[in-house]
């Protein structure tokens, strides 16, 4: 028997979720999403009168490590100051006890709602500006670890904002400031990575590559980000993390070496990846597939389609005059 | 190769395979060297005032216009100084500019600036 109606409960659970935000300078608007670890919420900046956006930890899971778990988070987030990584304004603690960061509050589309009206030549150019903030974030010892359609922000302009660091992992050989970042561990491999639970499985099944899903955290490395791009291309192409079929030949040789079970058979950084993407779109081979004789001179007669027809109408015309000059 | 080598190169060589298609043309064919000279000539006139619109000037649509123009104001010249044949001599004129046109947009590299 129910006492109390669905939208009675649903109005009750999102009074318990509200934040206290009394003492702080944001105003909460409306709760954005739940994700494993906490809540994001839409909120006002009170000072600067600016809307942005709050990732608190979910009341049910204020313990010490995931609240450490959720500023470092922050912290990481911090270190990478890149136009497609979304920036953090504040971090701290409410008056509730509860861990939260401020961040800019992205207006925009996730990958899977976007991709959905555009062109495969766009689609790729996407996958492109999607590498450079990861390669950006690689260059300063960070692997992201969970991407997937839906923590990829295609803003009102266009603007490509990798979203959700929550399972970041800081590599051995990161540049980053650690002593800003890891606090009270500082040498330790635990300090140098997010938290996640050692030996658990984090990450989404499907663009979460087979190291990852195996719970091996010390495996993990700028390879595991590019499974997870070879996974976002073929989820581009075919809609789904896996499967190519009717898909270019070249591109499902991309998206093969991008998702090797064996990470010595990917591509060895996101660089790599993002110059045979640019390679494909530029008509010429890409490092991924070997052409035989029939498709390469496709390939060039389709890259150079008008010069072909150019030179044949003028062949044409040449041999139309020489016909009728015999006559 | 530079968009003007570019130029140059095509325009000169399809000057020369324009000249000589005059041999199929036997009331032409005592003067071939002189016409593929010319025709030669003027490919490759055609082909620098083309490449250098081209190093300047990045716009498909608009190099294939004055490509054209080129082309075609070329070829009037030679016309009119020959006194006729205005159809054969400017339509083949024309499309070796089109084709000199579009080629130095489309490929050819764009000369490094001289550093001081």
């Amino acid at each position: 028997m129910r006492w109390l109606s669905d939208a009675v409960v649903s109005r009750l659970q999102s009074e318990a979720d509200l934040p206290d935000l009394s003492g702080t300078r944001y105003r909460a608007v409306k709760s954005l999403g739940r994700g494993g670890m906490g809540m994001v919420w839409l909120a006002e900046d009170t000072v600067l009168r600016r809307r942005v956006a709050l990732k608190i930890l979910a009341p049910e899971n204020s313990s010490a490590d995931l609240a450490a778990r959720l500023l470092r988070e922050a912290q990481v987030l911090a270190q990478l100051e890149h136009p497609g990584i979304v920036p953090v304004h504040d971090a701290g603690t409410l008056a509730d006890g509860r861990t939260f960061y401020c961040m800019k509050y992205v207006e925009g589309q996730t990958l899977d709602q976007y991709i959905a009206r555009i062109p495969l030549r766009d689609r790729l150019q996407l996958l492109q500006r999607i590498a450079e903030p990861l390669a950006f974030a690689h260059s300063r010892g960070v692997v992201h670890r969970d991407l997937k359609p839906g923590n990829i922000m295609i803003g009102a302009f266009g603007e490509v904002l990798i979203m959700d660091w929550g399972l970041a992992k800081l590599t051995g050989s990161a540049p980053m400031e650690r002593n800003s970042c890891s606090g009270h561990a500082a040498n330790s491999e635990a300090a140098l990575t997010l938290p996640t639970g050692h030996g658990s499985v984090l990450g989404t099944p499907g663009f979460m590559a087979p190291e990852q899903a195996r719970g091996e955290v010390q495996a993990i490395d700028q390879r595991t980000d590019v499974f997870g791009l070879g996974a976002l291309l073929n989820f581009m192409l075919t809609g789904a993390p896996s499967g190519n079929s009717a898909v270019p030949k070249a591109l499902a040789a991309m998206s093969c070496k991008a998702t090797a079970s064996e990470k010595p058979a990917r591509y060895q950084s996101l660089q790599e990846m993002a110059e045979d993407i640019s390679k494909y779109l530029d008509g010429v081979p890409v490092s991924a597939y070997r052409e035989n004789l029939l498709e390469q001179a496709i390939r060039l007669a389709t890259r150079h389609q008008a010069a072909i027809v150019l030179v044949l109408a003028y062949l044409l015309m040449r041999l139309l005059f020489i016909l009728f000059s015999r006559h | 190769m530079t968009k003007i080598v570019l130029g140059i190169v095509l325009g000169g060589a399809l000057g020369v395979l324009d000249g000589l298609t005059a041999w199929f043309t036997p009331a032409a064919r005592s003067g071939i060297v002189g016409i593929v000279i010319g025709s030669t000539f003027k490919g490759i006139v055609a082909g620098l005032l083309i490449g250098v619109f081209a190093r300047k000037v990045k716009s498909l649509p608009l190099g294939i216009a004055f490509g054209l123009g080129v082309g075609l104001f070329l070829a009037f010249l030679i016309a009119f100084l020959q006194h006729g044949y205005y159809f054969q001599i400017m339509l083949p004129g024309g499309m070796v500019g089109l084709i000199v046109g579009y080629a130095t947009q489309r490929y050819g590299a764009v000369a490094q600036a001289q550093r001081a």
